[in-house]
């Protein structure tokens, strides 16, 4: 019985190895200098088969690019005393600071909402994920879409329909569009191959985020040295305003 | 061109930063006031944390007050002693306002409480200047003989024990209201992110008796050490101080300063007010609006909630 199982699977399993992405991007790191304005990513490969592909069968190809993990804070606003307040507040714990969806056919074709629930692709099963208390979601749905529109409203998860170009079915490719407000660190990539919306195989990689130069200093600076940082920031103004001073004197005489 | 601010994390326009910055330093040239009313809300706009406008418009005030009191220190208008009694009220106050900040923040209510002080501090102020400059345009108008106000009867304010001679305000007052002036200016100083310049000049006219000349740079002179504190406190405790966006707002600031008091020069004092009682209730009836009227999306989602 268990060995019949087995074999079913196996063979079930068959034409996955059959298919392989092989996948690469335009940068893996990305640095947030003074001049940072968003990066475009271009996410790009091929399919490797070994045989002609399956006949009558619809072909996708999706890709996520998430960005790392924190804790937020939905607040809804209610009118109190005739003035609008915040007056509920949920904590969300490990919502992407960024999500993006880019698919080469609209998602509810590309992907089954099982393969959807397993592998968390679509935004709001990815918010939903292993680290996010499943509570909130269930207890304060409305939340979580509040946060999702939000969100989506600023820029921060975006959901990209027929965004992958597909070439002969075999060569793929597509931009992201990281925002400037990005936070730091690793962006998880993954790209899947569908068929039918069953997953056929999938390929996961990381782009770097990381602030340089004088971003990074003054950041570290503000958080690791605080006091002198503050003396800093006073004496630059003191400067400054002097300087300000001493010009305007000088110009008057 | 496009500027990542490290600490606000956000990009924006260093173009616009140094127009904003240039605008309300003409507005606080030709009005002599410090301008972080308006800066703050205008930040708030453009898209900054108002955690991180707060801090370093505190930061900023500095360079623009230290670049003020130079100018009234040759001038021999500032009253020192004066200036230290408030200034012993302004930082017990800023301690307290950053303190009541904190807590307000982790509540997620300190949007609230900064926009209704500026809805109600701007409305009163920008009510009381406008009817005043109003009725002085009129007197101008009917030119009649110009009735010399009274000096005010001495109140409640000199009844007061722990006087104290002030040589330069000319005055032998309690040290009670000072404190009290200096100590409610340092609370509005860390919540609202302004110097109080606006609060703490009538303050000291009416409610002190100080003479018209010497109460600016005494005031000034307050402002620097009370948003100096005020800046070192949200550095250190909040780490919300951007120093690309203070030096940024500070070159506009102080190009602007020098541009507007030139304009102020050759302006009538009565349109002047009447134009900065405008501007101000501009920006309160804009904050009030906000408050009052439903806004299109009732969530927001903030990052780092509860520290």
């Amino acid at each position: 019985m268990l060995r019949a199982a087995l074999l079913m699977l196996l063979i079930a399993a068959l034409p996955a190895r059959a298919e392989d992405i092989v996948a690469a991007l335009s940068q893996d790191r990305v640095s947030i200098s003074t001049s940072f304005d968003g990066s475009e990513i271009l996410i790009f490969g091929a399919i490797k088969r070994d045989k002609p592909q399956p006949i009558g069968t619809e072909m996708a190809i999706v890709v996520t690019v998430q960005g790392p993990r924190e804790d937020v804070t939905v607040r809804r606003k209610d009118r109190r005393f005739g003035i609008w307040v915040n007056v509920e507040a949920v904590e969300v714990t490990g919502a992407p600071s960024f999500y993006a969806v880019a698919s080469s056919i609209p998602l509810r074709n590309a992907l089954s909402p099982v393969s959807d629930a397993r592998w968390r692709v679509t935004t709001p099963t990815a918010l939903r994920g292993p680290t996010m208390m499943a509570s909130v979601a269930r207890s304060n749905p409305e939340a979580i879409e509040a946060m999702i529109r939000v969100r989506s409203a600023s820029g921060a998860y975006v959901t990209a329909e027929n965004s992958v170009e597909l070439r002969d079915d075999t060569l793929f490719s597509t931009t992201i569009a990281l925002p400037s407000d990005l936070t730091e660190g690793d962006y998880r990539t993954r790209i899947f191959l569908t068929r039918d919306g069953e997953v056929v195989d999938s390929y996961s990689t990381s782009i770097f985020v990381q602030k340089v130069g004088l971003e990074r200093l003054i950041y570290t600076l503000a958080h690791e040295r605080p006091l002198i940082y503050g003396l800093l920031s006073l004496a630059i103004a003191i400067a400054a305003g002097w300087g300000a001073s001493a010009i305007f004197r000088w110009v008057r005489i | 061109m496009q500027i990542y601010l490290p600490i606000a994390e956000v990009s924006v326009n260093a173009f616009l930063l140094l127009g904003l910055g240039g605008m309300v330093g003409v507005l606080s040239g030709m009005f002599g006031v410090g301008g972080g009313f308006l800066m703050t809300p205008l930040l708030f706009m453009i898209g900054i944390p108002p955690a991180v406008a707060v801090a370093t418009e505190a930061n900023q005030i500095v360079a623009s007050s230290f670049s003020g009191v130079l100018a009234h220190l040759r001038r021999r208008t500032v009253d020192l002693r004066m200036g230290m009694v408030l200034l012993v009220g302004g930082l017990v106050g800023a301690a307290l306002g950053v303190q009541v900040f904190n807590i307000l923040r982790d509540l997620g209510q300190v949007d609230l409480l900064v926009k209704l002080c500026y809805v109600l501090f701007l409305g009163v102020v920008g009510g009381l200047m406008f009817i005043e400059s109003l009725n002085a345009i009129r007197r101008a108008r009917a030119a009649g003989p110009v009735q010399r106000t009274e000096r005010r009867q001495r109140g409640w304010v000199h009844a007061l024990p722990f006087k104290m001679k002030f040589r330069t305000s000319g005055l032998y007052i309690s040290v009670i209201p000072p404190l009290m002036v200096g100590f409610f200016v340092g609370i509005l100083a860390a919540i609202m992110g302004v110097g109080g310049g606006f609060i703490m000049v009538p303050a000291m006219i009416y409610l002190l008796g100080m003479p018209t000349k010497v109460v600016v740079g005494t005031s000034l002179f307050q402002i620097i050490f009370v948003t100096g504190f005020a800046t070192l406190l949200h550095a250190t405790t909040n780490y919300t101080v951007d120093m690309v966006l203070a030096v940024l707002l500070l070159i506009g600031g102080v190009v602007g300063a020098q541009v507007g008091t030139r304009i102020g020069v050759r302006m009538k004092a009565e349109q002047l007010r009447i134009l900065l009682a405008l501007m101000v209730l501009l920006v309160c009836g804009k904050l009030a609006a906000d408050l009052l009227i439903e806004p299109a999306e009732l969530y927001s989602v903030g990052t780092g909630g509860a520290h």
